[in-house]
């Protein structure tokens, strides 16, 4: 089993088992259930609008080349540098050329999964860069020294308790943990650092083709601010984030906010298409854009899978999974967990590493159903747990479904199976729960259901002789 | 070959085999069914009110869910009332504004020292205003979002930086939804977009700790809309 693997098992082994952990992700949640319905009650048709957001990504994703040269062409037609990045350790490298040609000292960031995705912290930090995270969550998380816990609530698993002690012993002080007393110490620390901040790093959630601008949606106002104050702007996306026209995001903005936060739609939704322009007040001299492929592309040659490209990291699959919900974010190991990190991960990554994901999961469609460009997510994880048997196949596996398959194809054997087991089955109390039962690790959590003291057929043949 | 053109060559590469359309059977074909329209649109989001009334009235039960304060007056004088209201009740000493014919008007009805956007070392003055007045594009009823530009509202920094935002809107800015705001916005500046375009919807907000709803943090904790 691979390192991964076993980390996830015994995390996920623990956290199971730990209730305050569950209690603090079930009432974090059932909250947004109830507002996100009313929410979805507000569009005409909610399904007819997944319909169209799907066919949309479509059309984007698989004309990629199109439409991501009509994106660039426009942003550079308004002074905007654009820089390619096939590999992490590539898009590293732009930023902290960037930040050296523009003498930077201090970076602040809002919230972008694709700097998680390529460790852009670390390799600043490394470089000897102060960076401050901005947006309320990650700010707490990373004064932790921790990874984000969910991709649209970083912070969801801390209580107000847990933050004020980080607060106080990272910043000095924290009156009380009174939600709006934790919020104004961070806007005062963070204030500051925006007005001595040289440079501001976003990401972003759409990229629109028609006008070439990035699209970002938050509700603090953090990287409103990170686009307005620091004299150079960076944002890194990922290739398959671009739509075809403006007003696409018509639809796009409210679903977004709708699954992804129970809102109408989120505070702040913003474009950006250049660097300050001639006659405009304020706004940074140079804006770079820096598109990331990381694997995207490799992903796209996926026929089967490729719709996965159509994600725009809502968290909504994550907010409806059993998985996610009792073995938390952090369990997974990964930049996206839940659903979409369980189907994507494995093709980003290694497919025998972490195939795991793919299997910790029921099967039961909620992410589907949730998810608001309907990706089929539970389809694709059966896809991946069929991909990695047939790329290495399992000698004992191969062996027992075609021991299983003459037996169920035959029927006196068939016959034969069922009444041994029945007979067996008479004593499995014995070993029950111990290592020498066959069926351990199935009964260690989970109760054998009885075989019937019947089969149909001899139900059926003993029938006709007491009628007779 | 450049980095470009490698990515380039793996996406073409890649997109050599199609997929099938979401909905579609296999035995479709894979070519482009086109765009949705904007009737398309208008069938599946949600419905918004047919004349200016019933457009206001849902603007304003948006702002009280946002704690947007929305102030309803009657004509221009009866709006430079009321910014001097806002004034005296919150006491503002300075205020931070873009030249325009609503912003020049009001900030001459106040009788405060004005910082003007675009001066130099505008970012530590602009942050010790204790308002920000700017115009904007349009009002969206729909969502209660207000629809501002660099190039209308004064810049990036004018309406997140400073606590209270002021927002002056005419009458016929307010639009019903959002395809009308991006129809708006194509015709205004279609080609020559300004380099950041923002819908604002309620103070700055978040709900990161323990999800509670906390206005203020990082954008301004008020923001007020008046619309005459």
């Amino acid at each position: 089993m691979s390192t991964a693997a076993t980390q996830f098992k015994r995390d996920a082994r623990r956290l199971t088992a730990d209730l305050r952990h569950r209690h603090i992700i079930h009432s974090a949640l059932s909250q947004y259930e109830v507002t996100r319905d009313e929410k979805k009650a507000l569009f005409q048709d909610w399904q007819g609008a997944r319909q169209l957001a799907a066919g949309i990504k479509w059309e984007a994703v698989n004309h990629l080349d199109r439409y991501v040269d009509q994106f660039v062409r426009g942003l550079e037609a308004r002074g905007t540098r654009v820089h390619w990045a096939r590999t992490g350790q590539q898009a590293r490298d732009i930023v902290l050329g960037i930040l050296k040609s523009r003498q930077a000292r201090m970076v602040v960031k809002s919230k972008a999964m694709t700097t998680e995705e390529i460790h852009l912290n670390e390799a600043m930090e490394g470089a000897g860069y102060e960076v401050v995270e901005s947006d309320l969550g990650e700010f707490i998380v990373q004064l932790r020294g921790e990874a984000p816990y969910h991709i649209v609530f970083p912070a969801m698993h801390l209580t107000r308790g847990e933050i004020r002690e980080t607060f106080q012993r990272k910043l000095g002080g924290a009156p009380s943990d009174n939600p709006e007393a934790l919020t104004m110490v961070a806007r005062r620390v963070l204030r500051r650092k925006y007005i001595e901040a040289d440079a501001g790093i976003t990401g972003a959630n759409f990229a629109i083709a028609e006008t070439g601008m990035i699209s970002i949606t938050e509700n603090e106002g953090n990287a409103r601010l990170a686009a307005a104050l620091p004299k150079t702007m960076i944002t890194l996306l990922g290739l398959e984030k671009v739509l075809p026209r403006l007003e696409d995001l018509a639809l796009f903005l409210p679903m977004l906010a709708t699954v992804g936060a129970a809102q109408l739609i989120s505070g702040y939704n913003t474009m950006y298409g250049g660097p300050r322009q001639p006659g405009e007040a304020d706004g940074p001299e140079e804006f770079h854009v820096i598109l990331l492929d990381h694997q995207r592309t490799a992903y796209l040659a996926d026929a089967e899978q490729r719709d996965a490209l159509h994600c725009i990291r809502c968290g909504a699959c994550l907010n409806v999974c059993p998985i996610y919900r009792n073995v938390g974010g952090h369990t997974y190991g990964t930049t996206y967990s839940g659903p979409i990190g369980a189907v994507i991960t494995p093709n980003l990554r290694n497919l025998q590493d972490w195939k795991h994901l793919s299997y910790a999961s029921s099967l039961c469609g909620a992410c589907s159903e949730a998810c608001p460009v309907q990706i089929p997510l539970h389809h694709h994880l059966l896809r991946n747990r069929r991909n990695s048997t047939r790329q290495k196949p399992c000698w004992w596996q191969r062996t027992a479904f075609r021991g299983y398959a003459l037996v169920a194809n035959s029927c006196r054997g068939w016959g034969l199976v069922t009444r041994l087991g029945r007979f067996g089955q008479k004593f499995h109390g014995l070993i029950l729960g111990s290592r020498l039962d066959p069926a351990y690790a199935w009964t260690k959590t989970r109760d054998l259901p009885p075989i019937a003291a019947q089969t149909f057929k001899e139900w059926w043949r003993r029938r006709g002789k007491t009628r007779a | 070959m450049s980095e470009r053109d490698h990515i380039f060559e793996r996406i073409r590469e890649a997109l050599r085999t199609s997929a099938p359309r979401p909905g579609a059977h296999p035995w479709d074909s894979a070519g482009s069914a086109g765009l949705p329209s904007g009737a398309d649109f208008d069938r599946v989001l949600s419905a918004t009110g047919r004349t200016f009334e019933e457009n206001a009235a849902l603007f304003e039960r948006n702002s009280v869910d946002l704690a947007t304060e929305f102030l309803r007056v009657d004509g221009r004088d009866e709006a430079l009332a009321a910014v001097v209201r806002l004034r005296d009740r919150e006491g503002w000493k300075r205020v931070a504004s873009h030249r325009g014919e609503l912003t020049d008007a009001a900030c001459a009805a106040l009788g405060l020292p004005v910082h003007w956007t675009g001066a130099a070392d505008d970012v530590g003055v602009l942050e010790q205003c204790d308002a920000g007045l700017s115009e904007c594009d349009a009002l969206v009823a729909h969502t209660g979002s207000v629809l501002v530009t660099s190039r209308s509202a004064g810049g990036r920094a004018l309406s997140v930086l400073p606590p209270h935002h002021v927002v002056l809107a005419r009458r016929e800015q307010l639009l019903p939804g959002l395809p009308e705001a991006f129809a708006l916005l194509k015709t205004k500046y279609g080609g020559n977009y300004p380099s950041m375009i923002s819908f604002i919807t309620g103070p700055s907000r978040t709900g990161d700790i323990e999800r509670t709803l906390v206005l203020g943090a990082h954008g301004p904790k008020k923001l007020t809309v008046l619309l005459w």
